[in-house]
């Protein structure tokens, strides 16, 4: 089992997410730069897309990320079923590549927040949220500027007919609050995947909360999942 | 040149312009002259605080770099240590917020990337006016962005600080950035050009227009004229930093790197002629060389722009290839423009005409210093005279605590931290809100804790006294988290110092910094001055903040402020003693900013830190917090609001003033809470300190109760005086600065 960080000039969030595949997960994982044209990613089973300022955030985030070399072999590992999580500004590069519908706005209030937030857990099928269950609460860090996520009406109800709705903003008792929503996002939403589920991407950072002495471990839930999905993935191969 | 007297317009004096005649035997020519303008400019020559400085103990067993580099660097075991700096950019902050704040962040990152560390957090210590005016609101407000917007970006937490509001920062704030970073002992890397014919390449953005003469600037009072001085700041562009960044922590690891130095104030200029006179050398560099953003710009303005994002690295000769390759990964320009020379001249060239030919160590070291006059300040006569007789006892201390705890100084600073991410990185293992912030160093069990501090109105107040208390609370913030203070980076923040008065309140400043240094064994191991924080003759507080590091043995045992269990025992350690002069309360409540800040006792001092290091060290103690502004109630309503839990407090009547015992900011004190059967221990370990531990009370409840206890004949009598809601607490305290700002 092999994953793969993707790292963009300004990601900051790579070693983040290196440290926690490697060092809290025992899992195999490599960088992969931008500039690579990856035509063959199958050593991979899981791509990352980190946080950060790619480009420094420039024009709109991940506008310009989306070009880069790496990304045409993200978008083609992702048709082809593999697994891919963009987390805050790999969520932006997501939406901005087309591999995850709307769009991102700057926060309600102008204004970069930082802080723990309460997320809803609205989908515990995918590959990424197998060890969840639905309804469950989540603590985990927001870090962002730009997480006003933004949808038309009618992409909007076939998200949810279609289940890809996946994490939504709300108090500690799990109610779904203007209150609760750091952003301004419409229907709270912090998280969504494509249709086929196996493409999410959140604004949270598991990758914060995945050890006891940071505060919080649920962010380890969302990488336990795909370790699991990707488990079963062998055993039922075999 | 002499009928105009140019030197003038750069910032020098006649003297001093005799002097330059002198080291060259001839009349400098006008790239010179500008060259010795912002070398020779306070900002860079520390020519009027180095004989003062000299008295800050530097030396200590931990200390692997003291003042002088880029950067102090202090050994945590290991093979680790931490590199950190404070600096200041109060001067571009006045005119431009958020670029001013911005390249602060941007400058102090650099200086510890050019080390050979890795950053790993940044902290900043802040002065507004008061909030009430537009302007100061308006500065606030760029400020954060700007500190936000860089950090943020760079992927480096901003992990605590602190803000105050006064008066007398309102035309002068203070922007003070400290980075720290974390480095192996035998990475680290220094600001060298040593061996001649080494290369000195040039590596990071491209050079503009920007920032010329910032450091003359910075050296000089503000004035209705500076808006125009609006060009000399910087712009940052913090993503070209972090590229630089990571480029340059590759690079060094190849040992192609002889010295390296980033361009900050005074650009091209001091990073050529500081890294030869270290070394002794000399150095040759042609400005045609130099890839440029714009077109047409001289070699004066080459030599003296202070475009951000620049690095000057002399490297190995013939290992050229190898860092422009490792640029070009970077998508960064890399390009050779001079050499190392064993002349000791810093020689421009410009094609093939010599543009300026200066001895290096003259420009970098050679600018006259000599101790300034110095006259203790008639202000202090009345504004320490304080009866404190005349000063009415509040009926209602509910309705004063909630006043305090409502003051911008005090109340909550979420509404700034929230914008920085402090958590990126994933060390944070105390977020900003706590006495210090505290961080993990992966891959041991060890830790650091991080803290400023400084109160700029008992430095006005008695500048010895307050310098000394800015030194003994850092130690205490970071001894509450459980931490062994370390070593100080400090930021000295002062009016005119040709002025007698203000040097004197440097001056004393200084020496009582220096005695809390010795005493606490915290050598001080880098730092900046900014003097000149003057408009109209009126000066900012004198405020030298601290930037401390601490080191935590074993993670597991770091401690915070915040009540913990229902049930545990809440004990003062040190002495409360009649003490209102200089404090939050008489400011708030009476509008008053005199009296004698309060005593320091620094043997003191130390007994109660170390007993509260060895009672956390023991694993007894669930949470530990330093008591300051706002004194003992405010403390305790922060331990409340911030484990959202009770507390029942009952508190001997003594002879003092009730706002005293309830407000005053007596020194050398902690709260601790404890399980009540390890009290024992608590007082063995007390007792071997010989520190005064009163047990106040318990953790309780969804309130704050105070009782007073009276015994008169025999007779205990109960009166409480502060009955108070913590949800009602936290809606102020938390909710103040939000309100005011949103």
């Amino acid at each position: 089992m092999k994953f793969g960080v993707v790292v963009f000039p300004g990601s900051n969030c790579d070693v983040d997410c290196y440290n926690v595949v490697k060092n809290v997960l025992n899992k195999d994982v490599n960088y992969v730069w931008h500039k690579e044209r990856l035509n063959d990613l199958d050593e991979y089973d899981c791509l990352i897309l980190p946080g950060g300022f790619s480009y420094g955030d420039y024009l709109r985030p991940g506008a310009i990320a989306r070009f880069a070399n790496a990304m045409q072999g993200v978008i083609e590992f992702a048709n082809k079923g593999g697994l891919v999580l963009g987390i805050c500004n790999g969520f932006q590069v997501l939406l901005e590549a087309g591999l995850l519908p709307g769009a991102m706005q700057r926060n309600k209030n102008l204004k970069f927040r930082c802080h723990y937030s309460f997320i809803r857990v609205e989908n515990s099928k995918l590959p990424f949220t197998l060890e969840c269950s639905e309804g469950q609460v989540l603590k985990i860090p927001i870090a962002h500027g730009d997480g006003n996520y933004f949808v038309d009406e009618e992409t909007l109800q076939q998200m949810k007919a279609n289940d890809q709705i996946v994490f939504r903003y709300c108090d500690e008792d799990g109610n779904v609050t203007e209150q609760a929503n750091p952003n301004g996002s419409i229907d709270n939403i912090a998280g969504i995947c494509n249709k086929k589920g196996n493409v999410l991407g959140m604004m949270p950072h598991p990758e914060r909360c995945a050890e006891d002495v940071l505060g919080s471990t649920h962010g380890k839930l969302i990488f336990d999942s795909i370790i699991k999905y990707l488990e079963s993935r062998v055993e039922n191969a075999r | 040149m002499q009928d105009k007297k140019l030197w003038r317009q750069m910032g020098l004096t006649d003297k001093e312009y005799e002097r330059i005649k002198e080291i060259l035997g001839r009349e400098p020519n006008y790239v010179e002259l500008g060259m010795y303008g912002v070398m020779w400019s306070e900002h860079c020559s520390y020519k009027t605080s180095k004989p003062v400085l000299k008295r800050f103990p530097v030396k200590g067993p931990h200390v692997l770099q003291g003042p002088g580099e880029n950067a102090g660097i202090v050994d945590i075991g290991n093979n680790l240590a931490v590199a950190m700096k404070i600096e200041s950019h109060n001067h571009p902050s006045a005119i431009e917020p958020y670029q001013g704040a911005a390249t602060g962040v941007g400058g102090i990152i650099r200086d510890i990337f050019t080390m050979g560390a890795r950053p790993i957090a940044l902290l900043n210590s802040l002065r507004f006016g008061e909030l009430e005016t537009e302007r100061t609101r308006y500065l606030f407000e760029g400020v954060i962005s700007g500190i936000a917007d860089y950090g943020n970006c760079m992927g480096i937490p901003t992990v605590g600080g602190e803000v105050y509001f006064s008066d007398s920062y309102a035309e002068n704030p203070l922007v003070n950035a400290m980075c720290v970073g974390i480095i192996k002992h035998d990475e680290i890397t220094r600001g060298k050009a040593a061996g001649i014919g080494n290369p000195v390449m040039l590596v990071g953005a491209r050079t503009g227009r920007d920032g010329i003469h910032g450091a003359s600037f910075a050296s000089e009072e503000l004035s209705e004229d500076s808006e125009e001085r609006r060009p000399s700041v910087q712009v940052g562009d913090p993503f070209m930093e972090k590229l630089l960044l990571e480029a340059c922590l590759e690079l060094m690891k190849t040992g192609a790197v002889v010295g390296i130095q980033d361009l900050g104030a005074a650009g091209l200029t001091s990073s050529s002629c500081e890294t030869a006179s270290r070394a002794g050398t000399g150095i040759e560099l042609d400005v045609s060389l130099v890839p440029l953003r714009e077109e047409g710009m001289t070699p004066y303005e080459i030599m003296l722009s202070e475009s951000q994002e620049r690095m000057l690295v002399i490297v190995k000769k013939g290992r050229e290839e190898e860092v422009r390759k490792i640029f070009e990964k970077w998508d960064l320009t890399a390009v050779t423009i001079g050499r190392v020379t064993d002349d000791g001249m810093l020689r421009v060239l410009n094609g093939g005409r010599v543009e300026a030919e200066v001895p290096a160590d003259s420009l970098a070291e050679g600018a006259p210093s000599f101790p300034k006059e110095s006259r203790r300040p008639e202000y202090l006569d009345e504004a320490t005279d304080l009866d404190v007789s005349c000063i009415a006892v509040p009926t209602d201390f509910n309705k004063v605590l909630l006043e305090i705890l409502g003051s911008p100084n005090v109340a909550s600073k979420e509404w700034v931290y929230n914008q920085y991410d402090y958590m990126v990185r994933t060390d944070t293992v105390v977020q900003p809100g706590s006495d210090a912030a505290v961080l993990r160093i992966k891959g041991t069990k060890k830790g650091i804790a991080l803290t400023t501090d400084c109160n700029g109105r008992y430095c006005y107040l008695n500048p010895y006294t307050g310098g000394a208390i800015a030194v003994a609370e850092a130690a205490r913030n970071l001894v509450c988290s459980g931490a062994k203070p370390l070593a100080v980076t400090d930021c000295l923040n002062f009016g005119n110092p040709e002025k007698p008065e203000i040097y004197w309140q440097f001056e004393n400043c200084v020496d009582g910094m220096s005695k809390a240094c010795k005493i606490l064994e915290t050598p001080v191991i880098s730092g900046n001055v900014s003097f000149y924080n003057e408009t109209k003759g009126r000066a900012v507080y004198p405020t030298p903040v601290v930037g401390m590091v601490g080191l935590i043995k074993d993670i597991e045992k770091v401690t915070t402020q915040s009540f913990k269990n229902e049930g545990d025992m809440i004990v003062l350690l040190g002495e409360t003693r009649e003490e209102i002069g200089g404090s939050e309360y008489l400011k708030v409540i009476h509008g008053i900013e005199k009296g004698n800040p309060p005593e320091l006792n620094l043997e003191l001092e130390k007994r109660v830190q170390q007993c509260c290091l060895e009672a956390i060290n023991f694993g007894i103690i669930n949470s530990a917090h330093d008591v300051s502004e706002g004194g003992l109630a405010v403390a305790l309503a922060e331990c409340c609001i911030t484990g959202g839990l009770g507390a029942k407090i009952e508190l001997e009547k003594k002879e003092i003033r009730e706002d005293a015992l309830l407000f005053g900011e007596s020194q050398s004190r902690i709260i601790l809470t404890l399980s009540p059967e390890n009290h024992k221990l608590l007082e063995e370990i007390v007792s071997k300190y010989d520190v005064k531990a009163e047990v106040l009370g318990w953790v309780s409840g969804d309130s704050l109760t105070i009782d007073l206890i009276e015994n008169q004949n025999n007779n205990r009598s109960y009166r409480k005086i502060i009955n108070l809601k913590v949800r009602e607490m936290e809606k102020i305290w938390r909710g103040k600065l939000e309100c005011i700002m949103d």
